[in-house]
């Protein structure tokens, strides 16, 4: 009974999709057109509460930046110059996908190249213990010694 | 060598705390504006006093000219209102301001209270211009030089500090230039 309740309620878990503030009631003459202006506005950041997007955003500013989109989109304009209107007067802040260019190489291959980093180290680490834990190989002469060894302490005792 | 391995980690960790500590410090409202160095995109509003005239950056071409992005529902422009008025006055400085997202009953009731610093007033009250100038709050204010080009942009109020240690110099540099 148990085991039925908390999967259910990791089920119930699941159906929660993230809420976007649909208010605003928009009508597209193409559904193209209302996915271009899904896509926009999940991916354009709001310039006042920065760590929100316009969709999700009830900020004012954000509110005219999605009617904005809406009319462009509406205006038969495609991604592009949508994102270009948009970065010519907002910047490439605007954009949660940074462009690559010189500044945001780092952004870009920063996560690749530390991945390539830690995976170098985890090999050789790996490798050295798996060296180390090897049965190490003795020489007859030195397993006659062992011999000689454990045969005084059996004598001895 | 092989004795300093132990201390590669703690310099990752000390140089990621160092990033950390300077990104702390940065405001994340300073962005960058693309537009400086770029001509002032056009608009033409109609002024608060008198709504028969427009208000168009054109007029001032040939002057040194401050943009400032107001609305009486903000209340940091209330803050740096008096210090305008005081630019305006003492250094002569031509402001121009857009009143922003604002009622005109009560855009003319705060400077009737707190005094008008403004040499024309736009009204954009659907945010067209202020869109095209990519405001992002008020108040925000733009150095215009004598040829219409955005020269400098401040996030917020115009502060004694601003006017002091950036502004003043900057406003006799370009009204020295041609």
């Amino acid at each position: 009974m148990k085991a039925c309740q908390s999967i259910l309620f990791v089920l119930l878990l699941l159906i929660i999709t993230p809420a976007f503030t649909a208010i605003e009631s928009h009508t597209f003459d193409t559904p193209e057109q209302e996915a271009l202006f899904k896509k926009m506005t999940e991916e354009l950041r709001c310039l006042v509460c920065q760590n929100q997007n316009l969709a999700d955003s009830n900020a004012e500013l954000a509110q005219d930046l999605r009617e904005k989109t809406y009319e462009m989109v509406k205006a038969g304009k495609s991604e592009a110059e949508i994102v270009e209107y948009m970065v010519a007067r907002y910047g490439d802040f605007v954009l949660y996908r940074p462009p690559v260019k010189s500044s945001t190489l780092f952004l870009w291959i920063g996560p690749v190249l530390f991945l390539v980093i830690a995976l170098t180290v985890a090999t050789r680490f790996v490798r050295s213990r798996q060296s180390a834990s090897e049965d190490p190989e003795l020489s007859d002469e030195q397993l006659r010694m062992a011999r000689d060894l454990l045969k005084k302490e059996n004598q001895s005792s | 060598m092989k004795s300093l391995r132990f201390a590669i980690p703690l310099i990752i960790f000390i140089g990621l705390l160092v990033l950390m500590l300077k990104g702390l410090n940065l405001n994340p409202k300073l962005v960058d504006s693309p537009l400086i160095g770029k001509p002032i995109p056009h608009f033409s509003l109609p002024e608060l006093l008198d709504p028969v005239k427009t208000v168009e950056p054109e007029q001032f071409r040939g002057k040194v000219w401050l943009l400032n992005v107001w609305g009486s529902w903000c209340p940091e422009c209330w803050r740096e209102h008096g210090y305008l008025e005081m630019l305006s006055q003492r250094e002569g400085l031509t402001i121009v301001g857009i009143n922003w997202r604002d009622e005109t009953a009560d855009a003319v009731a705060m400077l009737r209270e707190a005094g008008n610093p403004y040499t024309a007033i736009g009204v954009d009250p659907d945010t067209t211009a202020v869109l095209d100038l990519g405001v992002y709050g008020a108040p925000e204010s733009y150095l215009i030089d004598k040829q219409g080009v955005i020269r400098f942009k401040q996030v917020g109020a115009v502060t004694p500090e601003l006017w002091d240690n950036q502004l003043s110099a900057l406003v006799s540099q370009l009204e020295s230039e041609g």
